[in-house]
């Protein structure tokens, strides 16, 4: 039976009427508009689904959307600041960090919970923030230097 | 703009400049296929084999066609051309109609108003099959009372490349050392999975959108399956995301089938495969088998090779007979030497079919030629590095199809590089002279990577481009080659800035669309930045010289060198002499002057001929090595790397940021290869169709990174480039291999080296002690 969801994304209140355990990825793109949030094997196992609810990082399509219910949600749209690239965003971007794009915005959302955490994240703890999110061009290397350099940047700038 | 490589006299190629299609990509606005939605769009879905090899003796839809939202269901009979992919030897249906040959083969399409309908109504659709005797590995598959399931030999393609005369040096041979290597499945498990849109259009003219490597592909199988002109096809590429040669045959699968749907229905129809489904149907690297035999004098000079190596091709012949040239061609290594006898076969078999992925057939064999190399030398006693020293190519050296390397080899300075920069005269120690239960060891692999398709594919290696300078100065660019995340369009823009003498980002390249040039061949086998490059050099030229003319008339000069620092023209005997870039060109529009070019670039002539297996293969070669540091638990026979250092010659590096993330990307691909990434199927199913199933490596699981970049210029590339985006994924899984090796004395004869492989060789030698 269909109910009526409320939830906030990206800062804005939302209602949507969905059968509550329709995953949130699909609500987030289908009945949401947020394309933004991709799906890559809807198993949990890639994390190119990755949203951030209540500051930790969650595989939506694994997700039911009636867990979701007053919960603060963010997608990689909700991380530019009125058209200001995050930093983290922009250190990507620097560092080369990205190739086919498709894993990005899930891999920068699960830093930015990493870096809320912490400005200081050891090597291993890298490694442990993005261990849920598989990407097939990089070969990582680059997405390490990028978060390295993005924590930095934040110390400095804090 | 940061670090360049050597000395680089250019404003904007050799520099790492931001990609351009990057800002989408972190903000998460970049529209994937599965990102477009269309007025009225209907949804298909598969229906697809449940046995290995069968006949179908019913097929009933009634149930299907009953569910609401179910729109129709079409089969074999409702293909208004032929019922073919067209790939090298037209052997795969669309649809099946009396058989099927792999568990997973697609029957019919479902088209309904949902994607979750159409997936559900798929299985209400009912087939019953007679089941037949399935051939399950290739071995099987040429024995000669085996059940025929391709031609009357179950061969797909067979090649032999003979020089001099082998068999009589093995004869005579001071050491001998052969050996027998398997290889398994690579899935390419790109984060996008394979999904295209066909929207038909008022004028019975079809559109394609999708997830692709090679949009002309796509246009001949549209134009091949439902039979219609070729100027009412047009494909375009979406954002694609991940493609690894996994998104070079097959889309044209996806795409057809979408096609036929949007064809018939005459509604838009969208095909998106789950991960499930695109393991199961989607084509795969080919499991190998390979024996291999090395004949050398006792100082180490290699006599002769002896290859015969095996592809099973699976249940169609997709690429299969290009994929077993290209291994076949490279299978004797980088070496030069006189006697080779190479045997390549690709067999059928009833599982899923395999096709291109990134290496094409070199990560197999050079598994086999880098681990014997490595016997060959403890069995001459001598180091692995002085064998690989002795033998490898060079100017004047021959490969194995007789072809004689006259320019740009770097593979002695890659060499070189890579044992400096893995500290190898400091780690190397023999492997009886390790102990403890944990122990490092230290191995190399070297390889050759003929550019471009060589004579694999003549007539497709070439390419066209158009360039138009627009009236502010910028710039738009169309090519026939595709934006798979590698970076090429961002490469493209900077040798079309480079010969305009324009800014690097005052240029855009549109997505690839087969109406904008000509058939410019596959974004495969590393040849788009020669290709595609050139194609752009060429049209920018063009345009350039006409540019120059007006400088000179700004100037007020009869004649001189006009250079361009990319913001100025300027007089190269007077550099104060100069003009603007962007008022020349409004100059240039002022007084009617063309500012738009096409571009063209057909590859050198090649000879290589397949009657005698002799001749020049390709137009050049890049040239790899990779060297890796493990730690090897000898309890437990867990592997874990600690380094790979990947030096590559590539001609020039464009951007070498781009190219550092081409070597990282591909040796971490090639450490799953070696490792953990291991598809079972059993009796024709396949029993991991999943990532937590099939384990591709996790940023846990790397280790540290070096690339290593080695420019010996070729002289038809643009700017002396050859190619990149393969070669990484060749040498590092066979390194690994020999560090293994080198740790603890085990040898692996099989890819992946689980720590069950490990453990079953320790075993072994145990027995033998």
């Amino acid at each position: 039976m269909e109910k009526n969801i409320k939830f906030i994304l990206n800062g804005k209140e939302v209602e949507v009427t969905v059968h509550p355990v329709k995953t949130l990825l699909k609500v987030l793109r289908e009945d949401l508009g947020h394309t933004e949030v991709k799906a890559g094997c809807e198993q949990g196992e890639c994390g190119s689904c990755t949203v951030i609810i209540d500051g930790k990082i969650v595989n939506s399509c694994i997700f039911p959307v009636g867990q979701a219910e007053g919960s603060s949600i963010i997608t990689i749209a909700g991380l530019c600041k009125e058209g200001e690239l995050h930093p983290i965003q922009k250190i990507f971007i620097e560092e080369g960090a990205v190739q086919c794009g498709f894993c990005t915005p899930g891999i920068i959302l699960a830093v930015k919970v990493l870096l809320d955490r912490t400005l200081s994240p050891g090597d291993e703890e890298i490694r442990e923030a993005v261990s849920g999110n598989l990407c097939r061009c990089t070969g990582y290397s680059k997405i390490f230097s990028a978060i390295k350099k993005a924590a930095v940047y934040m110390r400095t700038k804090k | 703009m940061k670090k360049t490589l050597s000395k680089n006299n250019f404003h904007s190629v050799g520099n790492s400049v931001i990609r351009n299609d990057v800002i989408e990509k972190v903000t998460g606005t970049a529209k994937y296929i599965d990102d477009y939605k269309f007025g009225d769009m209907l949804y298909g879905a598969t229906v697809r084999a449940t046995v290995p090899h069968g006949n179908i003796k019913s097929f009933n839809s009634a149930l299907a066609l009953k569910i609401d939202g179910v729109i129709a269901v079409y089969t074999y009979k409702d293909v208004p051309g032929k019922n073919e992919v067209p790939f090298i030897l037209n052997d795969y249906p669309l649809l099946a109609s009396d058989k099927v040959l792999f568990h997973g083969q697609a029957i019919a399409l479902v088209v309904a108003k949902t994607p979750e309908i159409a997936k559900f109504a798929a299985k209400k659709v009912e087939v019953t099959y007679q089941e037949l005797p399935a051939i399950n590995d290739v071995h099987q598959s040429l024995k000669k009372d085996a059940v025929k399931i391709f031609g009357n030999d179950n061969i797909f393609k067979r090649y032999d490349i003979i020089r001099g005369d082998a068999e009589n040096v093995f004869e005579k041979a001071a050491v001998v050392v052969e050996g027998k290597y398997t290889t398994n499945y690579q899935v390419h498990a790109y984060l996008e999975t394979q999904g295209m849109v066909a929207d038909p259009q008022p004028d019975g003219s079809i559109v394609i959108y999708g997830s692709m490597q090679c949009p002309f592909y796509i246009h001949d199988a549209i134009v091949h399956i439902l039979n219609v002109p070729q100027n009412k096809v047009r494909i375009v590429q979406t954002t694609t995301g991940g493609a690894f040669g996994g998104k070079e045959d097959v889309p044209s699968i996806v795409a057809a089938h979408a096609a036929l749907a949007a064809y018939l229905s005459k509604k838009p129809v969208k095909i998106i495969y789950s991960r499930e489904e695109d393991f199961q149907a989607m084509s795969k690297r080919h499991p190998s088998y390979i024996e291999m035999k090395y004949a050398a004098d006792k100082k180490g000079k290699i006599t002769a090779a002896q290859v015969r190596y095996i592809l099973d091709g699976g249940a169609f012949s997709t690429l299969s007979p290009v994929v077993l040239w290209r291994g076949a061609v490279h299978a004797a290594g980088p070496y030069n030497i006189p006697n080779v006898k190479i045997e390549a076969i690709c067999a059928a078999t009833n599982k899923v079919p395999c096709g291109a992925f990134r290496g094409f057939g070199q990560p197999q064999t050079t598994f086999a030629n880098e681990s014997l190399i490595d016997e060959l030398a403890v069995k001459l006693n001598i180091s692995p590095l002085e064998l690989r020293r002795i033998n490898m190519m060079k100017v004047g050296s021959r490969t194995a199809t007789g072809q004689k390397i006259t320019r740009s080899c770097g593979l002695e300075k890659v060499i070189k590089q890579v044992v400096q920069k893995s500290d190898w005269n400091k780690i190397y120690l023999s492997p009886e002279k390790r102990t403890g239960t944990i122990r490092t060891g230290i191995g190399i692999a070297a390889s050759f990577y003929g550019v471009g398709l060589g004579a694999g594919g003549k007539y497709l290696d070439r390419a066209g481009s158009y360039v138009q300078v627009q009236k502010d100065g910028t710039v738009i660019i169309a090519i026939g080659n595709t934006e798979l995340g590698q970076g090429v369009f961002t490469v493209i823009s900077q040798i079309a800035a480079e010969m305009l003498g324009c800014p690097y980002n005052f240029v855009r390249v549109l997505k690839t669309d087969t109406t904008r040039v000509p058939d410019s061949g596959p974004t495969v086998a590393s040849r788009s930045t020669l290709m595609s490059g050139n194609a752009v050099r060429n049209a920018a030229g063009i345009i350039r010289l006409r540019i120059d003319k007006m400088v000179l008339e700004m100037l007020n000069v009869k004649s001189g060198a006009v250079k361009s620092n990319g913001k100025n023209y300027f007089l190269s005997s007077d550099p104060k002499k100069k003009v603007r870039y962007q008022d020349v060109v409004k100059k240039c529009y002022g007084k009617r002057i063309n500012l738009t070019s096409n571009g063209w670039y057909a590859g050198e002539d090649v000879t290589f001929s397949q009657e005698t297996g002799q001749g020049n293969a390709y137009y050049t070669y890049s040239y790899s090595a990779t060297a890796a540091i493990v730690k090897v638990n000898t309890e437990t026979c867990e592997v874990s790397v600690e380094k790979l250092v990947s030096g590559h010659d590539i001609g020039k590096a464009l951007n070498p940021q781009l190219c550092e993330g081409q070597i990282e990307g591909g040796v971490i691909q090639s450490l799953g290869y070696a490792l953990t990434e291991n598809l079972i199927i059993k009796n024709g199913i396949m029993l991991n169709p999943s990532f937590a199933g099939y384990l591709i490596p996790t940023s846990s699981d790397i280790p540290e990174i070096i690339p290593v970049i080695v420019e010996e210029p070729y002289h038809d590339g643009p700017f002396g480039a050859k190619g990149l985006g393969e070669p990484p994924m060749i040498t590092p899984a066979t390194a690994i291999a020999n560090a293994i090796y080198n740790a603890t004395g085990w040898r692996t004869d099989k890819l992946p080296v689980t720590p069950e492989v490990l453990l079953d060789i320790k075993k072994h030698l145990w027995k033998k002690i």
